[in-house]
């Protein structure tokens, strides 16, 4: 928890809850309307494949990267894929160096279950010698600036990244497993987009702000891998949502998410033809 | 973990592995004011769960710079013992327990009236003994009897109960082995009598039609362990005779 006066939280409540009934916001948007939206690829020449990504003022930047590693005991024909993020210290001036709190524990899981559990990637085809040698690959996000709306940005920084991301290509061998030197795409199936909504009074808005966030009663995020399928959810916040709100929130996160889908999936492919 | 030798969630006439029906729980029972220190305790068996919880409070914050001039604050511990698994587990507190700690604390919070203790803070233990798959929603329900035994003002009881996808289908409360095995889980936890949603969480894949199911088999299960944990509160106060609903 960020330090906030108390009394600024409650009189930016009544304000807010003012302009949410005429069903428009502080900043002018409509309730479900996003920040625009920035997505460049390619940006880190070290990483396998990277991407940053701003959401209005909120920025974040995540990298891919590749390497060979053992496989977990209970999957030993499996490569691995593992989701990290980080608020870093410059980002905010709440945020601190040390040990991750609770808020980013959360958003690192939370967007680690919403990439993994869609199966974006076929982690079969990461396997290398089965029970010995896969691909691990890990996609380690790091906030620049926090103005809400961490969860989407991290999710679409960490898909954007996987999908204009390249693996070493590995040859296996008597000796064991020798990298080639050369790079072939990842084998990325699928684009999940997360979508974040909030409750503030009666009204769910998506894309908070850092104002609005501090005064919602409650946030849920939507993760979806295609239109049709819903492949990660996280209620947050104290604060509860009516069984309606939720299924308007199911429903919302599939329109919306098909909609952010295709914008995302375009500006990959520009970043890739620049290349 | 142990490799389990079971091939087969659901059998040919869709009974699960440990014999229940889909929209079956596993047994539950649960018991009011168990520990002598805390100022309200609760026990939970949810299957081969057995979850201890524990409430202090409303109390004096520590650090003192942490309290809140109009609210009480809560807190949270939600964790794992060492033997409470297949393979034991580390006893410092996991990524996943401090998650878990948290999507708790936020589940409960709305049951509550903290606003009637400002600069104080309301503590929550929660210790598992055994888990087998849903812990995370046998914890608040034992949380909320523990809070309700420590005579919190209450709006209502938080009451939890999962739903999930097995050899796709949608069942209600996976155990261990449905859990790892299956294809999806969807812990819930709702306020039964105010109709509120506070906690949710969903991992694997479900479709809009699925995720219908599972948040109706969720809530169901989430009644009937209600009537079990109101009959335990009951049961310490007035009686088990006096409930009337034997």
């Amino acid at each position: 928890m960020s330090k906030k006066s108390l009394v600024v939280e409650h009189l930016k409540r009544a304000q807010m809850l003012d302009v949410l009934t005429k069903g428009v916001r502080l900043d002018g948007r409509g309730l479900l309307d996003y920040r625009p939206i920035t997505i460049e690829t390619g940006i880190i020449e070290k990483a396998n494949g990277s991407a940053k990504v701003r959401i209005g003022n909120t920025e974040v930047i995540a990298g891919v990267k590749v390497q060979t590693g053992a496989p977990f005991e209970d999957t030993p024909d499996q490569g691995l894929l593992i989701v990290t993020a980080e608020v870093l210290p410059l980002a905010s001036a709440y945020a601190e160096p040390g040990p991750p709190n609770e808020d980013a524990i959360e958003l690192a899981r939370v967007a680690d279950r919403g990439i993994r559990e869609s199966g974006v990637v076929d982690l079969k085809e990461l396997c290398l010698v089965k029970g010995k040698n896969v691909l691990a690959v890990f996609i380690d996000v790091s906030v620049l600036n926090v103005d809400g709306n961490l969860f989407d940005a991290v999710s679409y920084a960490a898909v954007a990244a996987l999908l204009s991301s390249t693996m070493p290509k590995y040859e296996v061998t008597a000796e064991g497993v020798k990298d080639t030197g050369k790079t072939i795409p990842l084998p990325v199936k699928l684009t999940p987009i997360s979508i974040t909504m909030v409750l503030i009074g009666n009204t769910i808005i998506v894309d908070p702000t850092l104002d609005e966030e501090s005064v919602m009663t409650a946030r849920i995020t939507i993760a979806s891998a295609d239109k049709n399928t819903i492949c990660a959810g996280q209620k947050g916040n104290p604060g509860g949502f009516t069984e309606e709100q939720v299924m308007l929130a199911i429903d919302t996160a599939i329109s919306k998410g098909e909609e952010i889908r295709k914008m995302l999936k375009k500006s990959v492919g520009h970043g890739k033809k620049q290349k | 973990m142990s490799k389990s030798s079971i091939t087969k969630l659901l059998d040919a006439k869709g009974v699960r592995h440990d014999g229940r029906k889909f929209n079956e729980l596993r047994p539950v029972t649960m018991k009011v004011g168990v520990l002598e220190n805390a100022d309200g305790s609760a026990y939970i068996e949810f299957g081969k769960n057995k979850i201890m919880a524990a409430v202090y409070g409303p109390r004096e914050v520590h650090p003192k710079h942490m309290s809140v001039p109009d609210r009480s604050v809560l807190r949270c511990r939600y964790h794992m013992t060492p033997f409470s698994t297949d393979t034991r587990k580390n006893p410092a507190p996991s990524r996943r327990e401090i998650e878990i700690s948290k999507v708790i604390r936020e589940g409960l919070e709305p049951a509550l009236i903290l606003t009637d203790y400002p600069r104080t803070a309301i503590e929550v233990y929660l210790e598992v003994l055994q888990s087998d798959g849903g812990s995370r929603c046998a914890s608040i329900t034992a949380a909320s009897l523990a809070l309700a035994d420590a005579g919190i003002n209450m709006r209502d009881l938080v009451v939890g109960c999962a739903a999930g996808k097995i050899e796709g289908r949608v069942v209600v409360d996976l155990d261990d082995v449905e859990d790892k095995e299956g294809e999806g889980d969807m812990p819930m936890a709702i306020l039964p009598n105010l109709g509120q949603v506070t906690l949710l969480q969903l991992d694997g894949r479900f479709s809009r039609k699925e995720f219908d199911e599972a948040f109706k088999l969720a809530k169901d299960g989430c009644m009937k362990v209600y009537d079990i944990q109101r009959k335990a509160l009951m049961e310490k106060y007035f009686g088990a005779e006096e409930t009337g609903e034997q």
